[in-house]
């Protein structure tokens, strides 16, 4: 059995590694799109765009000006004359905000009066939209207190706040990890599946049929390749997120190679099922696309689970990658070890065996 | 020139072809709806019931004021009061809260005696977007509560008078008041559906001639290359054109999305940025004659830039500035700016034409590439 399983393995190497073309897809695209990505995947808004209109012209509202634009989150780039100038910056997207400075605002100041600023902002995106408001609400606040000068009180509740396992709360500790277990959902399912249904359409699979290696052996044959190539773009990829995104890995290693191991395992046997009911790579691709979409979407990886509607939050109870994220942010970030993940290792043992078995009693019948 | 005729003849085929695998055709319908429907009902982006723990070592009713704030708030959920950091850091650790709130024991002899208190927030870095709203958020609920409590140390007629300071901001949010996120999402979804339909679709097309065979049997008949890549082209265009529509249409009644714009102008620009999809697909097919290889790379260079270079939820100016110059050859950058134009702002191609012009020059180039690859030659 060793040896036949040894020669399906060789043939499968060869096969994936003979093109030199094949041999970029497998490793070097899913390091390349880990690098991509993680330089696009960031909230981290600054040096907003905003266009001003002011009217009053006086030192206070200039002074006000300079407030928005010196903690650099915001930076002036057009200063209007007129109102009608600002709507179409904003309607172009030239600007993502605009301030108004009405006339008199400087003498509603000195009279004591209410002086109202105007901030216009562009609602299309809306996750900017509320940091943006977020920005100018603490940066009037400030001008304010300086107004005020001698008089202002000392705040009687200051929030003193502390991001725990990620102090500068930057984006991309947190979004590189997570496009570690993308890529390797993406990539063990997408070229698993289509490895076997090619041979299906091919028509050659029926000759594997007809040498006397065994279903077992030929199924272990298709996936064992993919485990190690899974295992190989990993490591790449965590050594690039160390090394070039300063990424620290604060608990055990091989507790993280460990689990890794059964979240491959479990991309294997949906792979597996995948293909047992696919007849064109075709058919493959989308349905693998159909599956990695809801899988990515609802893993908490862009979107926190916590905010989606309950039902769904069980849906996800099904997802692999919803607890490979858990994991991964567990170990990576937060340093905790099994003793905490526990859950999350065993609902991802429980739905990897689940889908190898499926996997397996569905692959024996289209194999005959 | 063109004969109408063949390239009927091929489109039929291809017709026939998708047809006759109904797995397909329902998948190239189900997956833009299983994506419209996931993005409008269960993903949002906008910060509530975040799960909050407390420790609060003051028991007051200063203290459970303060909470009582956190409680009202949709943005927060407590569930748990505690004692000690030990478990606090448990919850947090485990995941099962993101918030831990620890009220020291003298916060209300402080506030009564007017000095400083600080309240330790902790928040789970580990989320850095939900980290960062929450903490903003956090500090907004610190802000009222200074408030409220300036307005009660006043005089009690001060109390309906504003405790703000003299100047007032005012904001506006224009084009999406409410700042829903499916607002912003539903027209970039338009865009992800095309690119996966099309450009993933188109890219077995003719890669699954050559690996079957049956290109060779295509070289003997009197068809020429622009014949069989229109031809293949026709019915992928129908599918992305249908789930356009089903994409408006959802958004329209389902998700009550609104579309300020042109819908004419809306269909035009799809199908412009559809027939450039179509065409890197079937040039990607073309050229490397693999389906596995074709559709990997129509992954690489058009749906991961579409789904993220693109603007559609990670904005392009926060972006670093290599990154940035990187996304203005991505055609869904001027796609999306084009759709979210037409549906919120309600403008037209007065302002769009670039955008549009771009698009063109993107679709022409992609078809002359398509077309000048092909080569139904035997090798």
């Amino acid at each position: 059995m060793l040896t036949r399983l040894k020669r399906m393995l060789v043939k499968e190497f060869l096969q994936m590694m003979r093109d030199p073309r094949m041999r970029l897809v497998v490793f070097g695209l899913p390091v390349l799109q880990m690098l991509v990505m993680a330089f696009a995947l960031t909230t981290d808004v600054t040096r907003v765009r905003i266009a001003v209109l002011d009217r009053d012209r006086t030192p206070v509202s200039r002074e006000l000006l300079s407030a928005f634009t010196g903690g650099g989150y915001f930076t002036i780039i057009h200063q209007v004359d007129a109102m009608d100038e600002m709507t179409r910056l904003l309607d172009r997207g030239t600007v993502r905000a605009g301030i108004r400075v009405p006339a008199g605002f400087a003498g509603d100041i000195r009279a004591g009066r209410p002086a109202q600023v105007q901030l216009i902002a562009d609602g299309t995106d809306s996750n900017t939209t509320a940091i943006i408001l977020g920005y100018a609400d603490g940066i009037i606040a400030d001008f304010n207190r300086r107004l005020q000068g001698l008089q202002a009180e000392p705040v009687p509740v200051e929030m003193a706040v502390r991001a725990w396992f990620n102090p500068n709360q930057e984006s991309r500790l947190y979004y590189v990890p997570a496009l570690i277990a993308v890529m390797l959902l993406v990539f063990s399912l997408m070229l698993t599946s289509i490895g076997i249904v090619k041979e299906k359409e091919i028509g050659t699979i029926e000759q594997v049929m007809v040498t006397p290696i065994r279903k077992m052996e030929f199924i272990l044959g298709k996936t064992i390749p993919y485990v190690i190539t899974g295992y190989i773009s990993m490591t790449l990829m965590f050594l690039l997120a160390v090394l070039v995104f300063g990424v620290r890995i604060h608990g055990s290693i091989l507790l993280l190679y460990g689990l890794t191991g059964i979240y491959l395992c479990g991309n294997l046997g949906l792979a597996l099922l995948v293909s047992a009911s696919a007849n064109t790579q075709q058919q493959a691709l989308l349905t693998v696309f159909f599956i990695i979409m809801p899988c990515v979407l609802l893993s908490g990886f862009m979107f926190p689970i916590h905010n989606m509607p309950t039902v769904v939050q069980y849906v996800t109870w099904v997802n692999p990658m919803r607890w490979y994220l858990e994991i991964l942010r567990g170990v990576v970030m937060k340093g905790v070890g099994i003793r905490i993940l526990w859950p999350a290792a065993a609902a991802q043992m429980v739905l990897a065996v689940g889908f190898i078995v499926l996997a397996a009693k569905r692959f024996r019948k289209t194999l005959k | 020139m063109i004969s109408m005729r063949r390239m009927a003849a091929v489109a039929r085929t291809e017709f026939i072809h998708v047809l006759r695998d109904w797995r397909s055709l329902f998948l190239a319908i189900a997956i833009p709806m299983v994506l419209i429907l996931l993005f409008g009902y269960a993903l949002t982006l906008d910060l509530k019931n975040v799960p909050t723990v407390i420790w609060d070592q003051s028991r007051t009713p200063e203290s459970r004021e303060l909470l009582s704030l956190f409680d009202g708030s949709p943005y927060f959920s407590i569930r748990g009061f505690y004692e000690g950091y030990a478990p606090l850091q448990r919850e947090i650790d485990a995941g099962k809260a993101m918030v831990a709130l620890a009220i020291p024991g003298d916060f209300a002899e402080k506030i009564r005696a007017g000095r400083t208190v600080a309240v330790q927030v902790i928040v789970d870095g580990s989320d850095a977007t939900t980290s960062r709203l929450a903490a903003t958020y956090t500090r907004g609920i610190g802000m009222i509560y200074n408030r409220k409590i300036r307005i009660a140390s006043l005089h009690p007629a001060a109390e309906g008078q504003r405790a703000a300071g003299p100047v007032e901001l005012v904001p506006r949010v224009w084009y999406n008041s409410g700042m829903r996120s499916q607002n912003m999402i539903l027209p970039g979804i338009v865009a992800i559906v095309m690119m996966v339909i099309a450009a993933m679709l188109t890219s077995v097309t003719v890669a699954r001639e050559w690996e079957t065979g049956t290109m060779e049997q295509l070289i003997s008949t009197p068809i020429r290359g622009h014949e069989l890549i229109f031809g293949k082209a026709i019915p992928y265009f129908v599918i992305g054109m249908v789930d356009v529509a089903i994409a408006v249409a959802l958004g329209e009644w389902l998700f009550h999305v609104p579309l300020r714009g042109s819908p004419a102008l809306l269909f035009a620009m799809a199908a412009l940025f559809l027939t450039g999809a179509l065409f890197l697909g079937m040039t990607l097919s073309i050229t490397l004659k693999s389906q596995v290889l074709a559709n990997q790379i129509a992954i690489v260079a058009g749906f991961l830039p579409t789904l993220l270079l693109s603007g559609f939820v990670f904005a392009i100016e926060n972006m670093p500035l290599l990154l940035q110059a990187l996304t203005y050859i991505v055609p869904a950058r001027y796609f999306i700016a084009i759709m979210r134009g037409i549906y919120m702002k309600g403008i037209g191609l007065e302002i769009l034409w670039l955008n549009a012009m771009l698009l063109f020059i993107y679709a022409a180039v992609l078809i002359l590439a398509a077309n000048r690859r092909l080569k139904l030659r035997l090798e």
